[in-house]
């Protein structure tokens, strides 16, 4: 079947104004609704006390000042959710060109310059994190008190506060290893550099040559990441329940991150078709893109489950301690409940059959589903962790998440400006314009 | 009822010579009954103009009773029938029962599919396959079409399948013998020759 559309393979991206406008509106918008948050939370009436007064803190301080908590510590917090949750899907449009060089794929070839462009977002997140660690290190993680690992004090009393499983682990957990984690995303970027550096190449020399040393960086890429996203895990956010272990959390979150990446992958593709690029970009391939979300939201929940399941079978105290905090626990209840559904069921029958992964409407409505639940995924891994009794849902949580969305549209939206569209050389195009299933 | 069929077999050889022919053999009116090819040829389905499979909603029946069944099943043996508490858990704790719902969805979708793609190709046990041409398993790309179901001529298609570049062309019936065989000589030949009258009159 030959197609009649009529595109260009040299066409490049142009940040329009009424893109960047839209973009701003956002960003504003998420700058007001984090100003009402703080507000709320700096001078009290907000809800989330009211929740504190009404489960009650165990230590019977409620309220303002309950505890020596703030509205700091929740933005501590929030900025953390957004900025692993960014993190993960600016590192799978890497993983996701990695992984379809090195499997020789073909459909891909002429979309692959949209998860290309989210690589060189790494280096922001890497900063920001490295920032928000050493200024928010010791609400976040609880395991950065040095005091903890001193069998004695000083004075050669024995110390109250050791922590023996937590010095235990001490080899992990300490802020050098840290570091080291936020490495990884340094590590990852200088991978995304040179694939990108040799796609560039292959638009002007063509040939296959290129194409092989991408794959070669690609397969190290993978090899690396494999580890290093399963380190990294642990480190960002399995260690805020420091005495809570799971292995499967590193599978987790790396499916969480893999859905949230292909929707993003997804939704940037339709956005560019909105606006009247990617002409060759049929249903074939939205098609193969709803595929991923679909295959990967149920490899999600697998993941999910194999957790949940055996903690909840096993009903070892402190295994449990994780779900306790998260199920039993009336604020974060429906955090809980809305995860499995938006990660779940929504993206099982709603991307089931053949047409839906074929209209461009209900693959939006699923990418913006999964997106929003994958957030709430990575909310209910953190927040119940670092603030107790004292999280909650506002103004606030929803304007930073529309700042992050912004920054992150305002830099990826510039990024695709910077290189063509479609890799014209790649070896693989032609069987990616012609793709029919 | 006529039970004898009829049909005219038209051979070819290259993909897109036999794309192109059916193309051309529909729009000259003729019904196509079928299209036997060694392997899938892409967009074939499309120029034949084939209705999407009933496969995927019989898949998803097939898994729902499965899904039902299990739950069924589980809920009457721990919650009705012999409550055990296992665990400290609650009698109907739904999260135990997750892989058991899940293997018997995936148990009945995949028997219920093979059952339902033996009766959708026609493959099943009583009914005698119809072979039109062996090669159609080797390097020949081989198409049926229904004199009984054309309003045109054998000739007339004949013609047809000749300006559309066939090959050969040639004229194959089944008999009312060929296309119902009786359950107890399908029994009787598969125990005693072990291989059914049905696959040796394919020769």
């Amino acid at each position: 079947m030959k197609s009649d559309v009529q595109y260009n393979l040299d066409e490049r991206y142009v940040f329009s104004d009424k893109a960047k406008k839209n973009v701003f509106i956002v960003l504003i918008l998420g700058i007001i609704f984090f100003a009402i948050g703080v507000a709320m939370l700096a001078f009290g009436g907000d809800h989330s006390a009211a929740h504190a007064l009404a489960y009650g803190d165990p230590t019977g301080h409620v309220g303002e000042g309950g505890h020596g908590f703030s509205w700091v510590t929740r933005l501590k917090s929030d900025l953390w959710i957004n900025t692993v949750f960014f993190t993960g899907i600016t590192m799978i449009g890497v993983f996701f060109v990695a992984i379809q060089s090195a499997a020789h794929v073909g459909w891909s070839a002429a979309l692959k310059r949209v998860p290309e462009a989210f690589g060189s977002y790494l280096p922001v997140l890497g900063v920001v994190m490295l920032a928000i660690f050493l200024w928010a290190g010791h609400d976040l993680f609880h395991w950065t008190h040095s005091y903890l690992y001193n069998e004695t004090l000083e004075n050669g009393q024995p110390n109250p506060q050791y922590d023996e499983i937590i010095a235990g682990k001490a080899g992990f957990l300490n802020p050098t290893f840290f570091i080291v984690t936020v490495c990884f995303i340094f590590v990852w970027f200088a991978f995304w550099f040179f694939i990108r550096k040799n796609s560039l190449a292959e638009d002007l020399e063509g040939g296959t040559e290129r194409f092989w040393k991408i794959k070669t960086l690609s397969t190290l890429f993978i090899i690396f990441l494999a580890i290093s996203s399963s380190i990294a895990a642990w480190m960002w956010v399995m260690s805020i329940d420091t005495h809570w272990f799971s292995t499967m959390f590193g599978w987790y979150m790396f499916a969480s991150w893999h859905v949230s990446g292909l929707a993003t992958i997804t939704l940037t593709v339709l956005f560019l078709q909105d606006q009247g690029y990617l002409k060759m970009i049929n249903e074939n391939h939205l098609h193969d893109l709803g595929k991923f979300i679909f295959a990967f939201s149920i490899f999600w929940t697998y993941v999910w489950f194999a957790q949940f399941l055996l903690i909840y079978y096993a009903n070892i105290p402190e295994e449990t301690a994780y779900f306790i905090d998260r199920f039993q626990n009336d604020l974060y209840k429906k955090a809980f409940f809305l995860n499995i559904f938006l990660n779940f069921i929504f993206p099982f029958l709603g991307l089931m059959t053949r047409d839906a992964k074929r209209k461009t409407i209900i693959l939006k409505i699923v990418c913006f589903g999964v997106l929003a639940g994958h957030w709430i995924d990575f909310y209910q891994m953190i927040t119940p962790g670092v603030l107790k009794e004292n999280g909650g849902f506002g103004f606030m949580e929803i304007g930073l998440l529309m700042i992050y969305i912004g920054v992150f549209v305002l830099w990826i939206g510039n990024a695709l400006t910077k290189a063509p569209l479609v890799a014209k050389n790649h070896p693989m195009l032609q069987e990616s314009l012609n793709h029919h299933i | 009822m006529e039970k004898n069929k009829h049909f005219l077999v038209g051979i070819f050889d290259d993909q897109d010579e036999l794309l192109h022919a059916v193309e051309h053999i529909r729009h000259a009116g003729v019904k196509i009954h079928e299209v036997f090819t060694p392997y899938p040829i892409h967009t074939l389905e499309h120029e034949l103009g084939y209705k999407r499979s009933y496969m995927p909603r019989a898949a998803f029946l097939f898994g729902a009773t499965g899904t039902t069944l299990a739950i069924a099943m589980q809920s009457g043996m721990m919650g009705i029938d012999w409550p055990m508490i296992i665990g400290g858990k609650s009698f109907l704790a739904i999260p135990d029962f997750v892989p058991v719902t899940f293997e018997s969805t995936v148990l009945l979708a995949s028997f219920g599919m093979v059952g339902t793609f033996l009766v959708a190709c026609g493959l099943h046990p009583l009914k005698a396959p119809r072979l039109f041409d062996r090669r159609s398993t080797d390097d020949k790309l081989v198409m049926a079409i229904d004199l009984g179901n054309n309003s045109l001529s054998e000739d007339q298609i004949k013609a047809v399948l000749k300006e559309a570049h066939a090959n050969e062309i040639y004229r194959k019936d089944f008999t009312d013998e060929d296309n119902s065989e009786s359950f107890l000589t399908y029994l009787v030949d598969l125990f005693t020759k072990g291989v059914t009258s049905s696959s040796r009159k394919l020769n």
